[in-house]
């Protein structure tokens, strides 16, 4: 069936609360300030007792969130706009990340944090962060970062049965892109990248919204005859470096393109993999098309400017089909 | 309390007395304004407005003086305004447009008007009440005399912050005054749904912090408060607590209907309307008639009108300026 992404995500919800009693939702903003913000009410209606309201106390819930997980249940802590992840760091990185391996191997923290990140239209500097880079740079925690209505449900899925933390990352702007759902409830696997696109000519590596404005690109350079193949990691630890790498090695040439900012953005870790890992296969430099090392500007003219966007994925695209090295 | 010998009540001269309450109408104009605009897709992101809360901005802004410091939150245009900001400059910069106080870097929550004191505005709930902490502890360490003012709800209250800044402030004996806008909803949850704390000034007595609890809509209650915490402050005698009690009389946001409020309850505090509680005081008192009032609202009304026409032909803030302003 058709679907919206943010209907996948309340399916995703529904059916692992369903499932599993230990299932517990901790916040209410999980579709953010949208018009879906029904599907929480919705789920609140159907388990009763199942979905908390906590105070403006990030910090504070976020660890209680880890203690629960610690103590047997299965809590999907929601800190609603990814920026207010901050509030709540020193429990999300600093013991959840670390408690499996502090113990030795004994303590598992099955806790799954909700956060929605990203540009949205006039957030400004303080509701438009994407913090997957920065915790991606603290091991132990795992992160999924879907793009389409079945991916999330499917990871919502996984990322519940998983022993140690998840971080689920969702962009506002995918909560309204239309999607296929199988009938079937489904686990998508941690660690799988799925390829949306096939294309010979050149690789688009792109994750979460950006997958989705890649695929648009991928449409119009079709049209001048340049195909692209898109390839969604679709969870950013564990990352599936070996469907990336395959996928340059077919057709030596990489765009990556992610919402974080340049400098040590996810996109610059899947650069480097592929320069170590496959630079034999390149036949142009890589490209990062990502946010500009600044703060996130308030007024539209610069917000525009400061993220990636069609144009700029096709201009990467065509900046890597013009540079003509030889396979090496 | 219009014959109180506290210096904060209301003043006792016509001329006095009108400039607050046309202060009042100022910050009403320019916030109807700011929801045409809204409504009319020329101002657009997350915009929350006060109106009803004008009381508690006017009583505690117009006691401070040159070299105090004022630190608010996302809902604070009225704050700014009521340090004496330009409305102009404040509503270019709530519309995006390079003629703003931030040149549309930083937009509705982000407002900052230096030249008047209002130093930051963040959109992290609780986030400024630290800051305010250090104005304060600068001003002690300068031996200026002046007080650093906070202004947050009672959401964040129950915030981390919010309680390590009270005990922090305390300890240091800081000239800071806490103005807490208890207007009984933080986004769509009423109080009760946050904390069993029904008045946030108790926490304050954990503190050994001297508070009051007043009538928020009553300008003449909050400015009594107010000045006996800033007098406390100038002496060197740290920190207070003035927790006003209020009511947004529009949505959180621009753009909720709000409809998790009765119409009993908005139709109570309609009736409790600031400006017009203050109108008739200062009617009955003999010290602004009604027509007196009349012209003031409607040269509040002009200025904004004309600012808005200003800023409406000004243009946006420019792509160009995407790179400038920070340190990389
Ligand atoms: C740290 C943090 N968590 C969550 C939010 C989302 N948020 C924005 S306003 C708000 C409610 C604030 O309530 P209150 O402090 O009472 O202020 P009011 O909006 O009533 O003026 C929340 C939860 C935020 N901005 N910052
Ligand atoms: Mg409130």
């Amino acid at each position: 069936m058709t679907a919206v992404y943010a209907d996948g995500m309340a399916l995703g919800l529904r059916e692992v609360l369903a499932e599993d009693p230990r299932v517990y939702l901790m916040g209410q903003y999980f579709f953010g300030l949208t018009r879906h913000r029904r599907l929480t009410v919705e789920l609140m209606r159907d388990f009763p007792g199942r979905v908390w309201n906590p105070p403006i106390a990030e910090v504070g819930y976020a660890g209680t969130g880890i203690g629960a997980a610690i103590s047997g249940l299965r809590p999907i802590v929601d800190i609603a706009t990814a920026s207010f992840i901050f509030q709540a760091w020193p429990q999300v990185v600093n013991e959840a990340a670390n408690i499996r391996y502090m113990t030795g191997g004994q303590t598992g923290v099955p806790v799954v944090f909700h956060i929605t990140h990203g540009i949205r239209g006039g957030g400004a500097s303080q509701h438009s962060h994407s913090p997957q880079a920065m915790l991606m740079n603290t091991p132990g925690l795992q992160i999924i970062s879907p793009s389409t209505a079945r991916d999330v449900r499917g990871l919502i899925r996984a990322a519940v049965q998983s022993d140690d933390p998840v971080v689920w990352i969702d962009h506002v702007k995918l909560f309204d892109i239309e999607g296929e759902l199988p009938d079937a409830p489904e686990t998508i696997p941690m660690g799988v990248a799925d390829i949306k696109r096939r294309g010979t000519d050149l690789t688009i590596v792109a994750t979460s919204l950006q997958v989705q404005r890649s695929l648009v690109a991928a449409e119009r350079l079709a049209a001048e005859g340049i195909q692209a193949e898109v390839v969604d990691p679709r969870t950013l630890v564990p990352l599936d470096r070996a469907t990336i790498l395959q996928s340059v090695g077919r057709t030596g040439r990489l765009v990556v393109v992610d919402e974080c900012h340049r400098s040590c953005g996810v996109g610059a870790e899947i650069a480097a993999t592929v320069a170590e890992d496959a630079f034999d296969a390149l036949r142009a430099p890589i490209i990062r098309v990502a946010t500009e090392d600044v703060p996130i500007p308030f007024s539209r003219t610069m917000e525009e400017a400061v993220q990636p966007t069609v144009e700029k994925i096709i201009a990467a695209a065509h900046a890597v089909m013009e540079a003509r090295r030889p396979r090496g | 309390m219009l014959d109180a010998e506290t210096p904060g009540a209301l003043p006792r001269d016509p001329a006095g007395a009108l400039a607050l309450l046309e202060r009042m109408q100022l910050l009403r104009a320019f916030e109807e304004k700011v929801a045409e605009l809204y409504a009319s897709g020329q101002v657009a992101g997350l915009v929350h407005l006060a109106i009803g809360q004008e009381a508690t901005a006017v009583g505690v802004c117009g006691l401070l003086r040159p070299g105090d410091t004022v630190y608010g939150g996302h809902r604070s245009h009225g704050h700014a305004l009521a340090t004496g900001a330009d409305p102009e400059r404040l509503l270019a910069e709530i519309a995006g447009r390079v003629s703003g106080y931030a040149r549309g870097k930083g937009g509705s929550m982000h407002l900052v008007a230096a030249d008047t004191g209002f130093v930051t505005a963040t959109g992290v709930v609780a986030g400024n009440i630290s800051l305010a902490l250090g104005g304060a502890f600068a001003a002690q360490l300068r031996g200026t005399g002046g007080v650093a003012v906070a202004f947050f709800g009672d959401g964040a209250g129950q915030s981390g912050q919010f309680h390590e800044s009270l005990n922090l402030a305390a300890l240091w004996r800081l000239p800071v005054l806490f103005v807490c806008e208890n207007n009984g909803y933080a986004e769509f949850s009423p109080l009760s749904a946050h904390t069993g704390v029904e008045r946030l000034a108790t926490h304050a007595a954990t503190y050994g912090i001297p508070a009051v609890t007043v009538d928020g809509n009553d300008l003449g209650a909050v400015r009594e408060a107010a000045a006996v915490a800033i007098q406390r402050a100038r002496r060197g005698e740290g920190p207070s607590f003035v927790e006003c009690l209020t009511y947004r009389l529009r949505g959180h946001y621009e753009g909720d209907p709000a409809k998790y409020r009765d119409r009993a309850e908005l139709a109570a505090w309609r009736a409790k309307d600031p400006i017009e509680r203050l109108a008739g005081r200062l009617a009955d008192a003999g010290l602004v008639d009604a027509e007196a009032a009349a012209d003031a609202n409607r040269r509040a009304r002009a200025i904004i009108a004309a600012a808005a026409d200003a800023v409406l032909a000004s243009g946006p803030a420019p792509a160009g300026d995407l790179t400038t302003d920070v340190t990389a």
